[in-house]
């Protein structure tokens, strides 16, 4: 693998708190190597900006592992930049070129404020997750772990599913804000196993109350979320989701 | 005197003793008992939603946007449990001693053979939340090996599985917070401990989103804040991962642990430049079915594949004939350090030893081509059958590699090199996981207990959710039984006054230093003294050195940081600051530890002491002890000693040829 460096322009939206109307200031950096992590780019524009008396860019990030989830930066338009596939902490410089302009915006929704420059507030998944996303099973309740086998694809498929890392990309790139490619990850992974069974009409219910009271938008089968998820969530579990869905409504129990 | 509260009577008795034996609190006065959990990851998500569902009320924080992020998520390989699904001879006796010998004794067997026990309910309790580990066509669970074992007894969900246990549990945790059992405190960071009469009554922690400092009581707090794998700057540890919590907990009275005791996992993506924030795992799991290996000859500039078999050397299989490329991962990273230290290091740093896929590409090809009925397939056929297989079992791992360094590993062998992983010290707890502070409790990676002097792979899962699901929800009765009478205290008392001052000084502190270096800075010297000094291998001068270079680094620090921005307000470099603070004062304590430890034992490695053939030789007559560090005044510890006491296990020479 080659490596080069390159001299870039970043336009970054930077904006103090929720209340500031917030707008994008220019930065060039240079010398930037293509080994860097686009991260690490910020973080050696950081510490220059810090060494002029300026105030940082905020960012979310943890594990830079691309599992965490936290890191959610809008890249030219597209949630997690370039790559397919790919959280913004595993994109690499080398997906640039010397030269380039590139822009940085935090998610844009309704229901993920901005807090502080790229950081938005994404608690009302944890609030989605709260109404249903679960099984419920005290500490202690289990039978042995192999008492009920289950088959390995569906296994595979929920697994799949629950590969989500709750970082928001399907949000930030639907057009209305929907969080269905999200809530639907969480029901396909537990109503494909033997276990969130029980639980399958109300949790779909529920989790659906709560994410359009949150202000997420509604589904028009776009498909722009499934293109962006950096850990491939496939769309058909919105299908499945609205299958679900639709099945409580017309069955008498519930 | 340090009591470990061991339960008396035969090694296999004691848990289910103590269990039978220990006091309970009736449901109506759980109701009115507080408890405050730090940290969100296995240990402290499964601790707050098993107390939650018991009917504590319980106070959750992290200092992540939500609780799911904490890096127990990075996990990758597997989670081992002696449930014997395979047939192969595995037992709770088994993992016991591997456990055990694997720490290289300097583990308390009391604890370890409770760990052992519990194991195989925590596979039951996972599938029973839905965590979706690998399956065989029959619908049983898959298993697969790991490092310093001869039994397959390790759980998994592709190269993710500490993503889905987390997943598991943050459900668990969340399915509390909507009953109202568990209030959640996402971005809230604890920054000090409140001790009123000599117990843990609280802690003071930092709204990072408007800098607001807050009191908080509880009736019992429990720390499960992760390791400080990042005092060495660059670690596999998430770039929050810090020490403060259990830090600020060893500054008011909790002694600490066997500080020294670090993990240098064998393989990692090495560092390509200056720029670099931190270091990827590649799974131990890889050494399942991949080889190690450096040319015979130093500066053999062929390209690796055209390196042909004979003028490779396969050191790992060479030296250690019984367990091959599965040997410990103090082991295996010494060993790779010596090949490269040595001169036969690849790439362009010359510090990487190559990991390689084409001979368990070329095995799996060919069963797979047998089991289709393919007749005398081509050479390509084998491959491509062979890449499938591996693609499905370390599929994302093989990504993960390629998005970082631009080369794909299905042609070519990854480049590997240790980093900092883990770390087996930590808060010196008793058999009930309480420190030395009566109230305050520490679990999973915080406490000192489970792993020794070095940790076997794939438990590090199991211990975070043995100590959270199936230990603290016992052993914290024996406290709060004697805490009904306790009302809640009012966050007026002088001692929450006290420790808000505090922060809000040292805070104060730090932003009106107005240096001229940033937090980053300092941080990365810290760390190059620790890597080079504290690190792999260590020495009398190497760490006498090391801890005046840490002392004068301090004193820079106090003088000539700089923090922008505001205190009452998002600040992320202030919260950095915080938190480097602690890991130059940690740093100074892990080396005092170390050099006070004239032995070798486990990742812990005195050139001092070595075997003739570079093995690690270890002192029981005068080691045989946990490292108990008390803190007295700035710079001032002193020493308080647990005598190992093995009365089933013998320690011998570890060998795992």
């Amino acid at each position: 693998m080659e490596h080069y460096k390159m001299n870039l322009t970043l336009q970054v939206w930077r904006q103090r708190n929720q209340s500031d109307s917030g707008g994008f200031e220019v930065y060039k950096v240079t010398d930037v190597s293509s080994e860097m992590s686009f991260l690490e780019m910020f973080d050696v524009l950081n510490e220059r900006l810090i060494g002029e008396g300026k105030d940082p860019i905020a960012f979310d990030h943890d594990c830079r592992e691309g599992i965490c989830g936290m890191c959610s930066m809008n890249i030219n338009g597209k949630p997690h930049g370039p790559w397919p596939g790919t959280t913004t902490c595993q994109l690499h410089m080398r997906a640039f070129k010397d030269g380039d302009t590139i822009v940085v915006e935090p998610w844009r929704a309704k229901a993920f404020p901005v807090i502080k420059d790229l950081i938005v507030d994404r608690t009302a998944f944890d609030r989605i997750i709260q109404a249903g996303g679960f099984i419920s099973v005290n500490t202690g309740n289990a039978v042995d772990a192999n008492a009920i086998p289950i088959e390995k694809d569906k296994a595979d498929s929920s697994f799949a599913a629950a590969a989500c890392i709750g970082c928001g990309a399907c949000v930030a790139a639907c057009k209305n804000s929907s969080a269905l490619l999200f809530v639907s990850a969480k029901i396909s992974h537990l109503a494909l196993l033997p276990q969130g069974n029980p639980e399958r009409k109300l949790r779909v219910s529920s989790m659906i109350a709560q994410m359009d009271k949150e202000g997420f938008g509604a589904c028009t089968a776009t498909g722009a979320c499934e293109a962006v998820c950096p850990k491939d969530i496939s769309i058909s579990n919105i299908a499945r989701l609205n299958a679900k869905y639709i099945r409580v409504g017309l069955t008498a129990d519930n | 005197m340090l009591n470990s509260k061991i339960p008396p009577g035969d090694l296999n008795d004691k848990w289910y003793d103590y269990k039978g034996h220990v006091k309970l609190v009736n449901p109506a006065n759980k109701r009115n008992l507080e408890v405050i959990v730090v940290g969100t990851g296995l240990a402290g998500a499964s601790a707050a939603a098993a107390l939650g569902e018991l009917g504590y009320k319980i106070k959750s924080f992290c200092f992540q946007d939500s609780p799911r992020r904490a890096h127990s998520i990075a996990a990758q390989g597997g989670i081992n449990a002696a449930k014997n699904y395979q047939n192969d001879g595995d037992s709770v006796f088994r993992l016991f001693y591997d456990t055990v010998k694997g720490g290289d004794y300097r583990s308390r067997e009391a604890n370890v053979h409770r760990l052992a026990e519990v194991s195989a309910n925590i596979i039951d309790q996972c599938v029973a939340q839905g965590v979706p580990f690998a399956r065989e066509y029959g619908g049983l669970l898959s298993n697969r090996s790991f490092g310093g074992t001869q039994v397959q007894r390790t759980f998994y969900a592709a190269g993710q599985t500490g993503q889905q246990l987390l997943i598991g549990a943050y459900q668990a945790l969340e399915r509390q917070v909507s009953l109202g059992n568990v209030k959640m405190y996402t971005r809230h960071e604890m920054l000090d401990l409140v001790i009123v009469d000599g117990k843990a009554r609280g802690i003071v922690t930092r709204n990072l989103i408007n800098g607001q400092l807050e009191r908080h009581f509880g009736h019992a707090v429990l720390l499960c804040s992760g390791g400080y794998g990042n005092v060495f700057y660059l670690s596999t540890n998430a770039m929050g991962s810090n020490v403060t919590a259990i830090w600020k907990a060893h500054k008011r009275g909790a002694y600490f642990g066997n500080p020294c005791f670090t993990q240098i996992h064998p393989t990692c993506i090495p560092v390509t430049g200056d720029h670099q924030s931190k270091l990827t795992l590649m799974s131990e799991s890889l050494r399942n079915d991949g080889r190690i290996w450096v040319p015979k000859t130093k500066d053999d500039t062929r390209k690796p594949n055209e390196i042909p078999a004979e003028d490779r050397d396969y050191y790992l299989e060479r030296r250690y004939p019984a367990f091959g490329n599965l040997v410990p991962r103090d082991v295996a990273s010494r060993a790779a350090k010596e090949r490269c230290d040595a001169g036969f290091g690849v790439g362009s740093s010359k510090q990487a030893v190559y990991l390689d896929y084409a001979s368990a590409i070329e095995r799996y090809g060919e069963i797979e081509c047998n089991k289709h009925g393919i007749a005398s397939p081509s050479e390509e056929e084998i491959r491509i059958q062979g890449m499938a297989v591996v693609k499905e079992k370390y599929g994302n791992l093989f990504d993960m590699y390629e998005k970082i360094t631009g080369e794909n590993p299905y042609n070519v062998p990854m480049r590997i090199y240790p980093a900092v992983h883990y770390t087996m010290g930590g808060l010196w707890v008793d058999y009930e996981l309480m420190t030395t502070v009566p109230g305050l409790y520490a679990l999973g990676e915080a406490n000192f207990s489970d792993h020794g002097a070095n940790r076997l792979g794939a438990s590090a899962l199991m211990q975070g959710l043995a100590d959270g699901y199936f230990v603290i929800p016992y052993t914290i009765g024996s406290y709060l039984a004697d805490e009904i009478r306790t009302k809640p205290i009012p966050t007026s008392h002088p001692a929450f006054e006290e420790a808000e001052q505090r922060v809000s000084d040292r805070i104060n502190q730090l932003k009106n230093i107005n240096g001229s270096r940033t937090v980053e800075s300092f941080h990365k010297r810290l760390g190059k003294i620790m890597w080079d000094k504290c690190g792999m291998a260590r020495n009398e001068q190497g760490l006498t050195e090391a801890m005046e270079e840490i002392r004068q680094l301090k004193k820079e620090f106090w003088t000539d940081l700089r923090v922008p921005g505001g205190i009452m307000e998002m600040n992320p470099e202030l919260d950095k600051a915080n938190r480097v603070a602690d890991f130059i004062e940690l740093g100074e304590l892990m080396c005092l530890d170390a050099l006070m430890r004239r032995e070798s034992c486990g990742g812990h490695f005195r050139d001092e002491m070595q075997t003739e053939d570079g093995e690690a030789k270890r002192d029981d007559d005068h080691f045989s002890y946990v490292a108990a560090w008390q803190f007295k005044s700035d710079g001032y510890w002193e020493l308080h000693k647990e005598d190992l006491v093995f009365e089933v296990v013998h320690p011998t020479q570890r060998s795992y040829k």
